[in-house]
């Protein structure tokens, strides 16, 4: 008895070659769409260009001015981030409070009233407005309305960042145990009352993680705004980038990596110890 | 007398008073009190510009302009393009980005036990230090070398994600199922193959699914990296809004949150469709 070899090449080669090549094809019109031509790169201007400004890079900009002006910047970029994310709650909760479907008490005996319905659909319509427009855009628009500065970063972080925590701790109390809060509701309480002391006991810990989070969140997106003159460690990037000088954008990358880490340490730290 | 057998249930102690030095409430809550009015004293906030009624006039004034939105036939066409080519920029950036991060996970992923895996912490600190950088950041300095356009923000867009991507392929590749690998390596087989034929199979649907979550971030991302510059919808809207062509900014702002709809709803209904 011969036993039959097994075939010594690979029995889906067909099907593999044809993907291979039907996904060639659909990549011509992206190439042609991003004129994608990677050559560009090493042309000889485009070589000499970034080989003037990454050999600036070494060394860093260290001079004690210059690092006092970009601890300053980072100073400013986690207070505009902690100065948003305070309005943001200043817009949130109120909206939260509002539009919580938990803390309706026509809904305590079958549906909930049309008006009331209607009122915290509406509300969440708002709030998902206001988170669907990044905070860049926010920040283009403010920055003509309040002038080049904080403001208009701090504003444009609220509004975005408002909508964001607004929708998601709606998501959080509906989503936990509610008889506690539906009793208390019908033995006759205040919708305040019924939470404070039945949905805010069970959900404050990941209430106040997910907002330690979009803290953290928030130290990055204004880095980015000061991209478009929001003030901060991004304005000073822009600005040092524009000016070809290498070494201080050197810096300024280090500064901005390490506030990220420690960003993300510090609210690693916290949701752990909340938790 | 002393009891000497412990309660079978602890006794149930109050939290420590709020106003002790050693009330760990308290100082978190005085920390975070500083921060904020820190944080609210050293920004110059310009609220009496931004309240009183003059500012109010101006920002009616300013919304006021945002109407009608440009819709000539020649604009409408040319924010379709801008929109194509966002779109265009987010998939090359995604695909580059999930190749590059494939590439760089075999190296910063330990795959068996005797692996001495000798590039693993470098190549995870490159993959760290692409992920640290965001994409706007990756595009102002691109712009130096790949000049204005669409293909400064495809690779910004390439080089974020390959760190993000590079690290959650490595996590994957680091917990997919020994047993097929070592049934090959047992065999004789050399590396390349092992990972094409045993690993690789196991966790293509997970690589794929961070890839597309990731093509979806991707999307809004491109949007609104042209603003510095690098092509897609947002360089028209910096492009716009820098002349005070309110009209046409609001096309591309509609435009804009038009997109952004379309894939948060195509999410949706994809995750929906799948948790069925």
């Amino acid at each position: 008895m011969t036993a039959v070899a097994p075939p010594r090449r690979d029995p889906a080669w067909l099907g593999r070659v044809f993907w291979a090549g039907a996904g060639l094809v659909l990549l011509w019109p992206l190439l042609v769409a991003t004129e994608f031509r990677p050559w560009l790169l090493f042309s000889a201007e485009s070589r000499a260009a970034s080989g003037r400004f990454l050999s600036d890079f070494l060394p860093p900009a260290v001079g004690s001015e210059f690092l006092w002006l970009a601890a300053r910047e980072t100073w400013r970029t986690v207070a505009i981030a902690t100065a948003g994310i305070t309005l943001a709650l200043v817009i949130a909760v109120p909206a939260t409070l509002m539009s919580t479907r938990v803390l309706s008490i026509s809904a305590l005996s079958g549906r909930m009233a049309p008006l009331p319905a209607a009122l915290r659909q509406g509300l969440r319509w708002v709030l998902v407005v206001l988170r669907s427009i990044p905070e860049l855009v926010w920040a283009l628009i403010f920055v003509r309305v309040v002038g080049l500065g904080p403001t208009a970063g701090v504003l444009a972080i609220a509004l975005t960042y408002g909508g964001m925590l607004g929708k998601v701790y709606g998501d959080i109390l509906e989503s936990g145990e509610t008889p506690a809060t539906r009793s208390l509701l019908a033995n006759g309480s205040g919708r305040l009352q019924a939470f404070a002391y039945g949905l805010l006991p069970q959900n404050a810990a990941e209430l106040t993680s997910y907002t330690v989070y979009r803290w953290e969140c928030a130290i990055r997106s204004s880095v980015v705004l000061g991209f478009v003159g929001a003030g901060g460690l991004g304005q000073q990037l822009d600005n040092s980038t524009k000016m070809f000088a290498g070494g201080e954008v050197a810096t300024m990358l280090l500064v901005f990596v390490a506030l990220v880490a420690l960003a993300d340490q510090t609210s690693a730290w916290l949701r752990r110890a909340l938790a | 007398m002393k009891r000497s057998t412990p309660a079978a249930n602890l006794p149930y102690r109050l939290p420590p008073p709020l106003f002790h030095a050693r009330s760990k409430a308290l100082w978190f809550g005085v920390g975070l009190l500083g921060l904020v009015g820190l944080s609210f004293w050293s920004l110059d906030l310009q609220w009496a510009a931004f309240l009183s009624l003059e500012a109010a006039q101006s920002t009616a004034r300013f919304i006021g302009e945002f109407f009608p939105p440009d819709l000539s036939a020649t604009f409408v066409r040319k924010v379709a393009w801008a929109s194509v080519e966002t779109l265009a920029m987010s998939a090359l950036g995604t695909l580059l980005a999930a190749a590059g991060g494939l590439l760089l996970a075999l190296p910063a992923s330990r795959t068996h036990e005797g692996d001495p895996a000798h590039a693993r912490a470098p190549t995870r600190l490159l993959l760290n230090a692409l992920r640290a950088v965001p994409e706007l950041v990756w595009a102002t300095l691109l712009l130096i070398s790949a000049g204005l356009g669409p293909f400064a923000g495809t690779l910004a867009l390439a080089l974020h994600t390959t760190g993000v991507l590079g690290r959650l392929f490595a996590e994957v590749i680091e917990n997919a199922p020994q047993a097929p690998a070592t049934a090959l390596r047992t065999q004789g087989v050399g590396a390349l193959r092992v990972f094409l034929y045993a690993t690789l199979p196991q966790v293509l649907p997970q690589l794929v699914s961070y890839a597309l979550y990731r093509w979806e971030n991707n999307i809004r991302a491109a949007a609104i990296l042209g603003v510095v510059g690098a092509g897609g919808l947002g360089q028209l809207l910096a492009f716009h809004m820098g002349l005070f062509q309110m009209g046409k900014t609001a096309t591309v702002l509609i435009a804009m949150l038009g997109l952004v709809a379309l894939v948060d709803a195509l999410s949706y209904l994809t995750r929906r469709a799948m948790a069925r």
